[in-house]
């Protein structure tokens, strides 16, 4: 795999970067606010 | 028309997303992996150098975003004109992805223009449309976390995203008009080479099964949300 | 069609106080264009190139500032209600907020903005351009935001988001308008820019009022 990625490397990073950030984050978010939701309702269940 | 709503049981939901969660879970994963690698091994494109990497990340995003909005727009059809139980709540969460995606696509829209065409940004019809996509979302978000009561915030919302998306075409035609009168820049939009349209395509089919995972599981989210809240209200009662 | 215009008089006759939308809106507007030189310079060459433009979104941003109040302040006391109960359809009321919107804003910016287009040196024909364009583009402005007020009639601090919603949505005819004098100023034909802008509005005026009359009901019911 060539990652010599030539005088715009300095572009080519970041954008990978940023959209990782971007994907993981909501990705991230969507699926802990699963967990919460599964947890409280699994706890108001118990009572 | 009538399977739509069999589906429109949260209950149902739940049972249907159960199954197809983990395929485009792991479909997503797939279709990223192997778009990646085809993109990092293909040789650089003639024009554009190693540069079109950025493609691979920036097309699938802008094409989520405006799927994203498309699938508000129908959410919204179908609660008011047939009030599908779920469709608000799908309405809902489909917006803070695809303003996310939206965001995504015009940082690494940006990022791609500065080596293409010497400048972050070009007030170029596509750019231009993209940003005013990205107020509408906006402005769906808002309406929906201003208004307290639910049932009015979801007709509101959606009525707005209807209005949003009969002024889509007028907006994209204005500022295609526009452009032309400024005699603006005009992206340079090539052939692409085979090579390049594979990756492509399988990246823009990770990116929607990703929205489209994420998008189930919101939805799962909120009903469960909603099944709490209804808990916590009978044992106050 | 009496109570239509009982409606309306009465509108206009609101906006029309002291306090009312009329004088804020020009204020505001005249303000924008005073505010602008001050931030870019007196270059009138620069001025003149921007001004179109310049009092375009600031005509847009004035009409503005009274949308909120559109629909809310007769929802908050109750005459809405009445309103909703009497034989004039929703959709006519709509028409007949929206009229007077447009009669104490838009109508009054359009006839300032020759005056204020003194302030950017343009010359007359790029002058006239911007009235007729202001006088076409306006009523959009009224339209589109009466959709706007309707759905947030019900928001204490609704005037915040109503922006936010519209102003998007209203970019076509800021395009078209300040593109009209755009082309004046280059001694073009700006009579098809005027002419996108008329359809724009006329499509505006003529659907909105079913759109805010939906809304108005939906916030009604409840």
């Amino acid at each position: 795999m060539n990652f010599d990625l030539g005088p715009y490397g300095m572009y080519i990073w970041p954008s990978y970067a940023i959209s990782a950030a971007g994907l993981i984050g909501i990705t991230l978010w969507t699926v802990i606010g699963w967990y919460k939701a599964k947890a409280a309702l699994a706890k108001l269940e118990q009572k | 028309m009538i399977w739509l709503f069999r589906y429109a049981n949260p209950h149902n939901f739940m049972r249907l997303s159960n199954v197809l969660l983990p395929i485009t879970a792991v479909a997503t994963a797939l279709c990223l992996g192997v778009g990646l690698y085809l993109g990092f091994t293909a040789p650089p494109d003639y024009q554009q150098g190693r540069t079109v990497l950025i493609m691979f990340i920036h097309v699938p995003a802008v094409t989520v975003a405006e799927l994203a909005y498309g699938a508000i727009v129908v959410c919204s059809l179908l609660s008011i004109v047939w009030r599908h139980p779920l469709s608000d709540i799908a309405g809902r969460a489909a917006a803070p992805l695809g303003a996310m995606f939206t965001v995504l696509g015009m940082i690494t829209g940006a990022l791609w223009g500065r080596p293409m065409w010497g400048t972050f940004w070009a007030w170029d019809p596509r750019l231009t449309s993209f940003l005013l996509l990205l107020f509408l979302y906006i402005g769906y978000m808002a309406l929906w976390n201003a208004i307290e009561d639910e049932v009015r915030a979801a007709r509101a919302a959606a009525m707005l995203a209807l209005v949003g998306a009969v002024n889509i075409p007028i907006i994209k035609f204005s500022v295609e008009w526009w452009s032309s009168l400024h005699q603006g820049e005009s992206i340079v939009s090539g052939k692409l080479a085979p090579v390049f349209l594979a990756p492509l395509l399988i990246m823009m089919l990770g990116y929607a099964l990703l929205f489209a995972s994420l998008w189930m599981l919101r939805i799962r989210t909120v009903i469960l949300e909603r099944r709490a809240r209804t808990l916590m209200q009978r044992s106050a009662a | 069609m009496s109570p239509f215009f009982t409606l309306l008089a009465r509108d206009i006759k609101l906006a029309a106080r002291s306090g009312g939308s009329a004088f804020l809106a020009l204020s505001f507007f005249a303000l924008v264009a005073t505010l602008v030189p001050l931030g870019v310079g007196a270059d009138l060459r620069l001025l003149a190139r921007v001004g179109g433009g310049v009092l375009w979104v600031g005509a847009v941003l004035a009409a503005l500032l009274s949308l909120d109040r559109l629909f809310q302040g007769d929802f908050e006391d109750g005459s809405l209600d009445l309103i909703s109960l009497s034989p004039l359809p929703m959709e006519l009321t709509a028409l007949a907020k929206m009229l007077a919107h447009w009669l104490s804003t838009g109508a009054a910016l359009t006839l300032l903005s020759p005056l204020l287009a003194l302030l950017f040196n343009l010359p007359p024909a790029a002058t006239l351009t911007l009235f007729l364009s202001l006088l076409l583009g306006t009523p959009a402005v009224s339209a589109v935001g009466a959709i706007g007020a309707s759905l947030t009639l019900s928001l204490k601090r609704g005037g915040l988001i109503l922006p936010l919603i519209i102003l998007p949505l209203l970019s076509p005819a800021v395009i078209f308008g300040a593109g009209a004098v755009s082309l004046t100023l280059d001694r073009l034909a700006s009579g098809g820019a005027l002419g996108l802008l008329a359809a724009f509005s006329a499509g505006a005026v003529l659907l909105s009022p079913f759109a805010a009359a939906a809304s108005v009901r939906l916030n009604l019911g409840g």
